[in-house]
């Protein structure tokens, strides 16, 4: 198995005809996602090299079974786009699109939870399930099918510890890359608990960044919820402190959403935190095989 | 983007908010102009981006002419150091302000709770100083709610809010619709964090809101054109002007190695490796996804601006980004402004082996390739070491 998206995926690709819509789009196929439909309104009845193309994502639940939605358009019309495919009926929503506000992103966040439906990112590179489908920019070649989950923050910081795990000759249930913005659909603990119930996943690499306090939570999380081995990544330990605006944001995370205090909240429950990529990826091997 | 604080007042006015009455001033004519204008006595406050601007003597109270020219003659031009060192911050403009009578200071914010996903408001009767301490010591005295985040914050909600806080039934009203009036700000404005300290009652009884910190969510600046003109007046520095001009990522640091990388999670663990490497890094540059060899030309030019600089790093994963483009623009950078000094290069990713071999090809003895991250980090460091040696 692997998470969220697989064999059974059917993806329907808001803004497949731009250009790089179906750049991607077109990728996610070759690899062999079953790409069903693209959305763009008044494009209705065209095609994107032999994807239909229809009106609305709902058309396209009804015409094409679409049952996953990717939004790769532009970051204004986004919000509504997301706010669009929650309504359609398809069960999950994978939001790419980099730059859009975070007051859009509020209500369509606590929506997307009242109807059920997973929503990943926005800001994020996607979700790769190695072997099975690809949905969104990762590049998939540099994973294989494997026993490690990976969930991260960052695009390429997880492109660059997917690799050094291959070169270790392991490989990925499943890479969900869940985005770095304020407010994302879906945050560590949620994929973490997907990956405890996965019984393909037996060990998952946490990669995080500062600022916020996911990672924090997580660690409390970790603690209590989850049974497999967990091995994790911070960046951004020589960032500059940024400038502070007010004491507010100090405030309320109870935080300081510095690398190390993530670091030390995430050590303190037992997580051990790799130093650079590299290590991170010695460590999930090493843990993996001594499993 | 972070607002000064008269940008903030101007954008509370806008919302119906009470701000004393005052005026921008870039030089000690325009201040004394002002002044007398207004009527004395008036409060002169430096427009920086950083808190304790107070306590650095950067507000004062003019009682007349005099004052008011000397005071703005002080303030002008002074270099203000942050509570935590940060800065300087140069002061290029003022603002000066009625001054106000100060019965009580309370302290008010709206912030965007990340955990939560809502904002969240918080109050206090205690304002006018350190609120972190007051939330530590005194928990009690900051009352906190979250506001839903389909329908704002009502009048009744924020009135709970207020009798809550313990602020006097005389004033509640004001302060109440204050509150509603700032949520109204962070939601119509895209205001991530408003914080208001201290929010003051004057000798009439009157609520005003005599401080402003604003931050607006710069995804949203599009649809805020009279708020995406405002100078910021931060990037003064000029590798960092340089680089805002060209729509790169740059964040100047204080070492002697440049860094490049692609995707800020890369970059940002890339500048960890080269401290843990023993370095130092000049800079945080993301090159960004897709990167075109006229962005990487673009990117070197900034970074070598830089005198600090002795030596570069380019930590490339290349996803979308092909390696073979960043080649390109390295080659076509060093022909360009003539670069000597050493370049560590580590290509992994997509068309990884075409760029290795465009570098091969072009037989620039300055150029080191590491096939790790971890050995182009240490590489780097030993590189930058021996050229401060040599000068």
């Amino acid at each position: 198995m692997s998470i969220i998206i697989d064999d059974d995926t059917k993806l329907v690709i808001s803004g497949l005809t731009g250009r790089e819509g179906t750049f991607h789009g077109l990728r996610n196929r070759d690899y062999g996602t079953q790409v069903v439909a693209g959305v763009t309104p008044g494009k209705g009845g065209q095609d994107v090299e032999g994807i239909p193309v229809f009106d609305s994502i709902a058309d396209s639940v009804v015409e094409a079974n679409a049952n996953t939605s990717m939004i790769f358009v532009p970051a204004r019309f986004a919000a509504a786009s997301i706010n669009e495919a929650i309504e359609s009926g398809v069960d999950t929503v994978i939001a790419i699109t980099e730059g859009i506000p975070v007051m859009d992103m509020m209500p369509t966040y606590w929506k997307a939870r009242e109807k059920g439906v997973r929503l990943i990112g926005p800001n994020c590179p996607g979700i790769l399930s190695p072997g099975k489908a690809n949905v969104g920019i990762i590049p998939a070649q540099f994973f294989e099918p494997g026993r490690i989950g990976v969930v991260s923050k960052s695009g390429t910081l997880t492109y660059q510890i997917g690799n050094e795990l291959k070169q270790a000759g392991e490989g990925n249930s499943s890479i969900v890359g869940i985005g770095g913005d304020p407010i994302v659909g879906s945050d560590f603990i949620d994929i973490l608990t997907l990956y405890e119930n996965d019984p393909e996943t037996d060990l998952i690499v946490m990669v995080g960044e500062i600022g916020g306090d996911a990672e924090e939570r997580a660690a409390d999380f970790i603690s209590e919820n989850i049974s497999k081995p967990v091995v994790a990544y911070i960046a951004g330990f020589t960032a500059p402190p940024g400038k502070q605006m007010g004491h507010a944001g100090a405030i309320i995370s109870g935080s300081s959403g510095t690398a190390q205090a993530k670091k030390e909240a995430l050590e303190a429950k037992g997580v051990r935190v790799g130093k650079s990529p590299t290590e991170a990826a010695q460590i999930a091997v090493e843990t993996l095989r001594a499993l | 983007m972070d607002l000064l604080e008269y940008q903030g007042k101007e954008l509370f006015a806008r919302h119906g908010l009470p701000v004393p009455e005052g005026s921008h001033a870039a030089t000690v004519e325009e201040a004394v102009a002002a002044s007398e204008t207004l009527g004395y006595p008036v409060a002169i406050k430096a427009q920086v981006l950083i808190g304790g601007r107070g306590k650095a003597g950067g507000i004062k109270i003019a009682a007349d002419r005099t004052e008011a020219h000397e005071h703005a003659g002080q303030i002008i031009g002074m270099d203000i150091i942050g509570p935590h060192g940060e800065g300087p911050f140069r002061v290029h403009e003022l603002w000066v302000e009625i001054g106000s009578e100060i019965e009580s200071e309370y302290y008010a914010s709206v912030i965007l709770d990340r955990s939560e996903k809502k904002l969240l408001v918080m109050l206090s009767r205690m304002g006018g100083m350190d609120v972190e301490a007051i939330a530590e010591s005194d928990p009690e005295a900051l009352v906190r709610q979250h506001v839903d985040p389909i329908e704002g914050l009502d009048i009744s909600d924020a009135r709970d809010i207020v009798a809550r806080s313990g602020i006097p039934e005389k004033v509640a009203d004001q302060v109440a619709s204050i509150l509603v009036k700032l949520v109204e700000v962070a939601r119509k404005e895209d205001a991530t964090l408003i914080e208001v300290n201290p929010l003051i009652v004057n000798a009439n009884g009157e609520v005003i809101l005599l401080d402003s910190k604003v931050t607006i969510d710069g995804n949203a600046l599009y649809r805020h054109p009279e708020l995406s003109e405002l100078s910021d007046g931060v990037a003064e520095d000029p590798q960092e002007a340089m680089a805002k001009e060209r729509g790169l990522t740059y964040v100047k640091l204080e070492g002697d190695i440049g860094v490049l990388g692609n995707g800020a999670g890369l970059c940002m663990s890339t500048l960890d490796v080269v401290a843990q490497a023993g370095g130092s890094p000049a800079n945080f540059l993301d090159a960004g996804g897709g990167s075109q060899a006229d962005a990487i030309v673009d990117a070197l030019e900034v970074i070598t601006s830089d005198e600090k600089v002795r030596a570069i790093l380019f930590n490339i994963f290349g996803g979308i980004t092909r390696c073979d483009e960043v080649a390109k623009g390295i080659i076509e950078a060093t022909g360009r402004i003539g670069l000597t000094m050493p370049i560590v290069v580590r290509l992994d990713g997509t068309n990884s082996e075409e760029g290795l071999a465009l570098l091969d090809a072009a037989g620039m003895t300055n150029l080191h390739h590491e096939s790790t991250m971890l050995g182009a980090a240490k590489k780097v460091v030993e590189l930058a070491a021996a050229e401060t040696e040599k000068n």
